[in-house]
């Protein structure tokens, strides 16, 4: 019996040099910046404001700069593959071997869409959902601090795997029976299933969140037809949060009983059933899309309608495409996998609802170009981003439309024309929307704004390194290359691989542009201050102060139609003559600050690393910890502090004084 | 019905604010609303394991079909335990709102012990099967049958734990309004295992008996 499991010093890989050096740049990093907190003495003021935090903003804050961090994690792994391609062609192996580069295209797919794609679209509905609504924070301020603690786990558990032990080798879906301990033994698989498990749970308590927190608790007056259409994508992409995390759980929870108690669920053998996972996993993925890309539409109706100065054209149009695509999307599962072998007849109908789900998305098009017809548009950082959105993202849906069609699929499937395609999609559909979101919203969550120049620099390298890097991959899958190969001995392919290694450089020289563009913001934050309203906005989260108070409105707003702000600003010059009653204030109540969610966390920590590993007792006295935790929650005596109505009035006539002047 | 107005207990319904630009709504509403929606996705996990169940249940791989191993008398006299908790904590609910402690607490240990009852049979069924070979490890119809049925246990179990949780509560706390709206989380908690189980006793153990 080892008290340590399987965890050896051997699972320290440090005979690979790429390997150690990587993840001793990680230590390095976090120890410099532990220590750099420490000596400032941030402690105790991160402890507090940040850690403890129940508010919605910073809550929202916290899982951005995650999703920043990840995302530059993500991109190592995906130019540490380019130039393995663009090097390993015929006699020449490249500098990763087959194991090695098996980890990376995992991790790659599973950080980019658990750790980057889901915490920043997570994070931008935290920061504006709540003042979109004009209510006070979301419906379950502590359990939103839980969801974000444990994303932030299942992150942790993911990147602690470079440095001890390894990570799946199956691709980031982890297909079975590939994925089964049989013929995965190591523990790179377990990593993959308990990071995500545990992160899962986050996401489906987000979702529970922000279903109650839209559908429950808006400002007086707004009616579901005068949500801002933000709201509206937040509340179709919970709703698939709710309808579809479940079922990933599931799944993953029968992997894993497969691996450590071994069933039969996905086995080759008494009964199992592999293809079985394969269409769980894809009744997941499939919302996942749409759970991602949903949002983003949101943010690029809410920048159009803004920077166009026009009211979004066809809102009703926008919410019926919005909540059909919600629906739609729980029927296209299969298109994933029609060479599994179902019939004609069931590939035809998974291929015609893959092509009906176009239309509403061809609705949004529309609707956002006749939203700028006749605008007076303003070509800011945002705006850049959703035209250069528009363009790319109308391409990369037609070539899916071509998948769609299962005789065209069985051509291309696994190559990398689909690879080509998915990042055609994903990219400009859910991170340039992402990324205009961010820097849309930057100065609401900061009360500055993010430099211009640097901003335009990193869409244009962005949006040119992006074509460089993905337009060759389509090509050479249509040449037969498929996709994750090590090596390959087709010569043909490689001018087009080299291409695209250009790209990634490129897409290098845009994330460089992006982590510049917020230290020379941060550094000239004087110049950059803004009021509450620095866009010219309409929806009511530019009404109050930029940064909001943590109350986010002194008073309740009243909601009497659409774009509510801007019909306010319309009314405001005619109340200017006859001045307004004096606001009355009242205190008000707000939840306490609560140690619960980072404490559980931890605690899932300590299980997830524990189950990895076989260490029993460990995984016991995570759990323990993590429901004492929470005991000590459910006991607690007070849950709110008041905030006496001086403050807010103190603070709210400043900020009327600032909007006046 | 006049066109203009409707009246209904002499109120003018046209001049009544809508519900949904009622302003957030209150804290109780909240909470369940948001633990229903918990339920669901609850309920969504519970449906991927039926479906499982569904597609496996013939695969035994040579080994003993549920024909062979269910005991009938044993699944009655669970679900006759599970229902009547139900009927006992909805017992529970009505005291609570009178705010009856030592009734709430009677409740509560008869709800307690019929769960803990239904949880003792299912342990008797699950360590007779593995008795006489019919493990889990055996085929993937049994891994499909004890995932389901044991995930169900496993949700009593948590309810068992949650019940007693409560109870310390409202020794401690009273009756105060966030011990009141937990109450009412754990009793939607306690049905919706019932529905589940009405679920399961169908479509494992009737239909497995009669194939």
């Amino acid at each position: 019996m080892n008290l340590l499991g399987k965890l050896t010093w051997s699972a320290i890989p440090y005979d690979q040099p790429i390997i150690m050096g990587a993840s001793g740049m990680v230590v390095l990093g976090v120890l410099l910046v532990l220590g750099w907190v420490t000596l400032k003495g941030y402690w105790p003021y991160l402890w507090s404001e940040w850690l403890t935090s129940v508010d919605h903003k910073r809550i929202g804050v916290m899982y951005i700069v995650l999703a920043l961090l990840m995302l530059v994690r993500g991109f190592s792994d995906a130019i540490m593959m380019r130039t393995q391609q663009a090097l390993a062609a015929g006699g020449a192996q490249g500098y990763l071997p087959p194991e090695h580069f098996d980890q990376i295209f995992s991790a790659h797919g599973t950080i980019m869409i658990f750790f980057v794609a889901m915490p920043f679209i997570i994070g931008l509905m935290n920061v504006a959902v709540p003042l979109q609504l004009g209510v006070r924070d979301v419906a379950f301020p502590t359990l939103n601090s839980v969801s974000l603690w444990l994303t932030a786990s299942g992150i942790l558990l993911t990147n602690i795997s470079l440095a001890i032990g390894e990570f799946a080798k199956t691709g980031w879906m982890a297909y079975p029976p590939l994925s089964e301990l049989e013929f995965s033994p190591g523990v790179g698989v377990d990593y993959y299933l308990w990071s995500l498990q545990i992160s899962g749970v986050g996401t489906l308590l987000t979702g529970i969140n922000f279903v109650t927190t839209i559908l429950k608790t808006r400002a007086p007056g707004m009616s579901y037809m005068r949500m801002p259409v933000f709201c509206w994508t937040a509340l179709a992409s919970n709703l698939m949060i709710i309808a579809v995390f479940p079922v990933l759980t599931a799944t993953f929870a029968m992997l894993l009983l497969d691996r450590y108690l071994g069933f039969h669920f996905f086995s080759v053998d008494r009964g199992g059933n592999p293809m079985m996972y394969v269409n769980l996993f894809w009744v997941w993925g499939h919302p996942e899309v749409y759970i991602l890309v949903l949002p983003a539409f949101g943010v690029f109706s809410e920048v159009t309608a803004t920077f166009a100065g026009k009211p979004l054209f066809g809102y009703r149009s926008m919410v019926a495409a919005t909540m059909a695509i919600c629906i739609i999307s729980m029927t296209v599962w299969l298109h994933h996998f029609f060479t599994m072998g179902a019939s004609a007849n069931v590939n035809a109908f998974f291929g015609i609802t893959s092509m009906i789900i176009g239309v509403p998305t061809g609705v949004k098009i529309f609707n956002w170009m006749f939203t700028m017809y006749g605008g007076r548009i303003r070509f800011t950082v945002p705006v850049l981003w959703t035209i250069g959105f528009m363009v790319t993202f109308i391409f990369g849906g037609l070539t899916g439309v071509l998948l769609a069609l299962p005789p065209v699929d069985w051509q291309v499937h696994n190559s990398l024309f689909l690879v080509a395609h998915f990042h055609h999609v994903i990219i400009p559909g859910v991170l340039f929307g992402v990324i205009a979101g961010y820097v849309y919203w930057f100065p609401k969550a900061f009360g500055f704004r993010l430099d211009e120049r640097w901003g335009k620099a990193a869409f244009w390298c962005w949006f040119i390194g992006f074509h460089l890097a993905f337009m060759p991959l389509y090509v050479t899958g249509l040449m037969g290359m498929t996709r994750r190969l090590q090596h390959y001995d087709v010569l043909a392919w490689r001018p087009w691989l080299l291409i695209a290694e250009v790209g990634a450089v490129v897409i290098m020289a845009a994330i460089a542009c992006q982590i510049i563009q917020l230290a020379v913001s941060i550094r000239a934050r004087e110049q950059l201050r803004v009021s509450g309203d620095p866009w010219n906005g309409r929806t009511l989260e530019w009404s109050t102060a930029s940064p909001p108070p943590a109350w986010n409105y002194a008073v309740l707003p009243h909601v009497a139609e659409r774009d509510a702000f801007w019909a306010r600003k319309r009314l405001a010059p005619a109340k200017r003559e006859h001045p307004s009653v004096p606001r009355e204030y009242e205190p008000i109540e707000m939840p306490k600050n609560s140690p619960t969610g980072f404490v559980t966390a931890f605690f899932a920590v300590v299980t997830g690393f524990a189950l990895i590993w076989h260490i029993w007792w460990m995984a016991a006295l995570g759990a323990i910890g993590a429901f004492v935790t929470l005991l000590v929650f459910a006991f607690r005596e007070t849950e709110e502090f008041e905030v006496p109505a001086e403050t807010i009035s103190q603070f709210d006539r400043e900020h009327q004084a600032e909007v006046a002047a | 019905m006049s066109v203009t107005a409707v009246l209904y207990d002499g109120v003018d319904q046209a001049r009544l604010t809508p519900a949904s630009e009622a302003g957030p709504a209150p804290k109780r509403i909240v909470v369940a609303y948001g633990f229903w929606i918990f339920l669901l996705s609850d309920i969504v996990m519970f449906s991927v394991l039926f479906a499982s169940y569904a597609v496996l249940v013939n695969a035994t791989a040579g080994g003993p079909t549920g024909a062979q191993l269910f005991n009938q008398v044993s699944v009655a006299l669970q679900t006759a335990c599970l229902l009547v908790s139900s009927y006992t904590c909805g017992l529970m609910s009505l005291v609570i709102n009178a705010r009856r402690q030592i009734a709430t607490y009677s409740a509560a240990v008869v709800t307690f012990v019929l769960g803990a009852a239904f949880l003792a049979l299912e342990i008797r069924e699950f360590v007779g099967m593995i008795a006489i070979g019919a493990t889990p490890q055996r085929s993937a119809f049994l891994s499909a049958f004890f995932t389901l049925v044991g995930c169900h246990g496993v949700h009593v179990t948590v309810g068992l734990i949650w019940l007693a949780v409560m109870m310390a509560q409202v020794a401690i706390m009273g009756f105060r309004p966030v011990v009141q709206r937990r109450l009412q989380c754990f009793s939607l908690f306690w049905h919706t295992l019932d529905i589940i189980w009405v679920a399961i006793f169908s479509v494992v153990y009737l239909m497995g008996v009669s194939a």
